[in-house]
């Protein structure tokens, strides 16, 4: 018996299927849970809400919907504030390793070829330890009698401890610690493909090296720096650990604030409407990269 | 090939009269321990369109990139009209270069990669836009102007490089394999239109070429290039018929080379025991050979003429057809000498419908002019 070929069409479709489904299965299922919880009432019971599907009557769904999350989201300016904080922190860190980032994976790309496995090895090392142990570590080296302050306090530099640790310098230092390597990644992926050539070009046509730069390999590599951008930005606006072990009473974030209402304040509903409401903040600056993207595969 | 151009300017290195727009003094660059100039030395005259020719790996990119200044030379100096530029870094030299990637901006339009060697000398804006316009006019892009160069064609991009290169009105232009990347048929084309462009700006070209029939059709002159070294610089047509060695004879176009040894001179005529050809050749050179010298005998293919049955030349050899090879200009016949050896000839197919005038395994004598041949000892 002869079999009829598997026509092209489906098992393209096929294929796609799969990331489909797993988004689906998820990304998208779960995050229609969140929406569900975020639309009920909170109570003191086991679990901590009433479910919005209240009864079945007549084969019809009675839905007792409850949008005074997302009102109390609004009225109370703890959570705006909140939200602006985050995202002056997630917007400021993203510079800061941008900054810090650039230069490395600059450096990187233009070093020796048998030297660029190495050193981009020593940017992804500390991602063999724990996370929270590299946080912890943080701790010991900016608390009073921490690594830095006895260093300088021997040194006879001060006489009294620098308070660093519970600041929101120490916040930023264990962000920019933590998320740099996001940054360098990509930035060292289109830095490596950059044509030296044009370099070249540049400059038999009179533009001196640091013009060079700005006139060629920063807008090339712009595609870079966006998705860094946008691997260090997105994270560290949900950032729960690092404001929690480093950051003092006064550090606002999104995602500490989650962590309270969730497990102190067990309000899993107003919880909820905070992270959809996280996620439509955070879908925005994608989709803006998206955009650019698809101008830089145009132009390219 | 072979078509020497002969513009007023050729003159000026002949007679030896003018100051040389670029002067390579015994310029030498090492790589580690591979030497990829070495020692050269060449005097490139205003207004020349002249060719670094050579296989890859010759030395002759590496030259020009010292020229442009992306490599220092190791030894030696590099002057521009007069002036010591072996340290001067490339964004201040009097010199602009075409790559051979072309080397466009990508995320520029092709106005703009036009204008980029213009902003950086700060030209005002309007005259910046005139000179755009006048360039793309010059290697007709103008359509193209707002568009990327990943929306042009090859040719297209190639066309935009120049125009690219020539915007500043560099007095020397490079230009590294500017026809590589185009197919026969627009190489062809665009050769003609670059000499036709260098003529009319008058600029000194300097072209990195690896196709000895592009360097033929554009340069005035040529430096023949061979592991780092040039072998010989001249005029095409010189170096098509004197070349100066067995490596340049075979460089340039097809050649014959028969080995022997001197046996004595006759005036300006050289007589050559050559024993692969079983006989005794003439060669007219009035160089001062000792006898008993080796000496290699050079002749062309399209010098060889066939003798009609009875007919007595010099330089004649008798040899059975082993292989014909029909161009549609020209026919290339391999005759084998009873000795083994093969010597080419070609013969212009005149005549359309003629019957093949010779034919495989047929017995034929050939013969050519002292005069129309040349010795190499090297």
């Amino acid at each position: 018996m002869k079999w009829p070929a598997l026509p092209r069409p489906e098992g393209r479709q096929f294929i796609i299927g799969i990331p489909w489904f797993w988004l689906a299965l998820f990304f998208l299922l779960p995050f229609l849970f969140v929406l569900k919880l975020s639309l009920s009432e909170s109570t003191l019971a086991q679990p901590p809400y009433l479910d919005i599907v209240r009864e079945f009557k007549d084969g019809l769904v009675v839905l007792a919907i409850n949008l005074g999350n997302y009102e109390l989201l609004l009225e109370d300016s703890l959570y705006v504030k909140a939200l602006i904080s985050s995202l002056e922190i997630a917007a400021f860190s993203t510079l800061l390793t941008l900054l810090l980032g650039y230069p490395m994976a600059y450096a990187i790309a233009r070093a020796p070829r048998h030297w660029r496995l190495p050193l981009m090895m020593l940017i992804i090392l500390p991602f063999w330890t724990s996370f929270l142990i590299r946080v912890y570590a943080w701790i010991g080296i900016l608390k009073n009698n921490g690594l830095i302050n006895q260093t300088l306090m021997a040194l006879g530099l001060i006489d009294s401890p620098l308070e660093m640790l519970h600041t929101p310098f120490a916040v930023y230092v264990g962000i920019v610690y933590s998320y740099l390597p996001f940054m360098v990644l990509p930035l060292y992926a289109t830095l490596i493909r950059l044509d030296m050539t044009l370099l070249e070009a540049a400059a038999d046509l009179g533009c001196r090296p640091w013009k060079q730069f700005l006139t060629i390999t920063l807008p090339l590599s712009l595609p870079g720096v966006l998705a860094g951008a946008m691997l260090v930005f997105i994270p560290v606006m949900g950032e729960f650990v690092i404001p929690d072990l480093l950051g003092g009473p006064n550090t606002l974030m999104l995602g500490k604030l989650m962590w309270t209402e969730f497990f102190s304040n067990k309000d899993w509903p107003l919880a909820s409407a905070l992270a959809a409401v996280l996620l439509v903040v955070l879908i925005i600056p994608f989709m803006l990269l998206r955009h650019f993207e698809r101008r830089s595969e145009e132009a390219q | 090939m072979n078509q020497a151009r002969n513009t007023a300017s050729d003159a000026s290195w002949q007679a030896g009269s003018a100051e040389p727009a670029i002067r390579i003094e015994n310029v030498t660059k090492t790589f580690g321990k591979t030497y990829a100039v070495d020692d050269v030395s060449l005097d490139i005259y205003p207004g020349e369109f002249f060719s670094l020719l050579g296989p890859s790996g010759c030395g002759k990119t590496t030259l020009l990139r010292m020229l442009a200044g992306f490599e220092t030379p190791s030894s030696g100096r590099i002057l521009i009209d007069g002036k010591d530029v072996t340290q001067v870094a490339p964004y201040e030299r009097p010199i602009n270069m075409m790559f051979q990637s072309y080397a466009l901006f990508p995320h520029m339009t092709v106005a703009d990669n036009i204008a980029f060697g213009l902003k950086q000398e700060g030209m005002p804006r309007s005259e910046r836009d005139k000179r755009v316009q006048e360039m793309m006019e010059l290697v007709q892009i103008v359509p193209f102007a707002e568009r990327k160069p990943h929306q042009l064609s090859g040719g297209q991009r190639q066309r935009v490089a120049l125009a690219r290169a020539l915007a500043k009105h560099p007095r020397i232009l490079l230009l590294d394999e500017p026809l590589g990347a185009l197919d026969k048929k627009l190489r062809e084309k665009t050769q003609f239109e670059l000499v036709n462009i260098q003529e009319r700006l008058g600029i000194t070209f300097i072209i990195v070429t690896h196709d000895q029939e592009e360097a033929m059709t554009m340069s005035s002159r040529i430096a023949l290039m061979r592991d780092g070294r040039v072998e010989q610089v001249d005029p095409p047509r010189r170096l098509y018929e004197f070349p100066i060695s067995r490596y340049a004879a075979n460089f340039i176009g097809s050649v014959n080379l028969f080995e022997g040894v001197v046996i004595e001179q006759q005036g300006d005529e050289v007589l050559l025991q050559c024993d692969e050809a079983g006989a005794v050749l003439r060669v007219r050179d009035s160089r001062k050979m000792a006898s008993g010298m080796p000496l290699c005998l050079a002749v062309r293919p399209e010098k060889i003429r066939l003798l009609a049955p009875g007919e007595e030349g010099p330089n004649q050899l008798t040899g059975v057809i082993r292989e014909i090879a029909y161009l549609g200009d020209v026919s290339i016949y391999h005759l084998e000498l009873p000795g083994g050896k093969r010597v080419q000839f070609t013969q212009s197919n005149v005549q359309a419908l003629a019957e093949q005038p010779l034919t495989w395994d047929q017995t034929v004598t050939i013969s050519w002019r002292p005069d129309s041949c040349g010795a190499l000892s090297e």
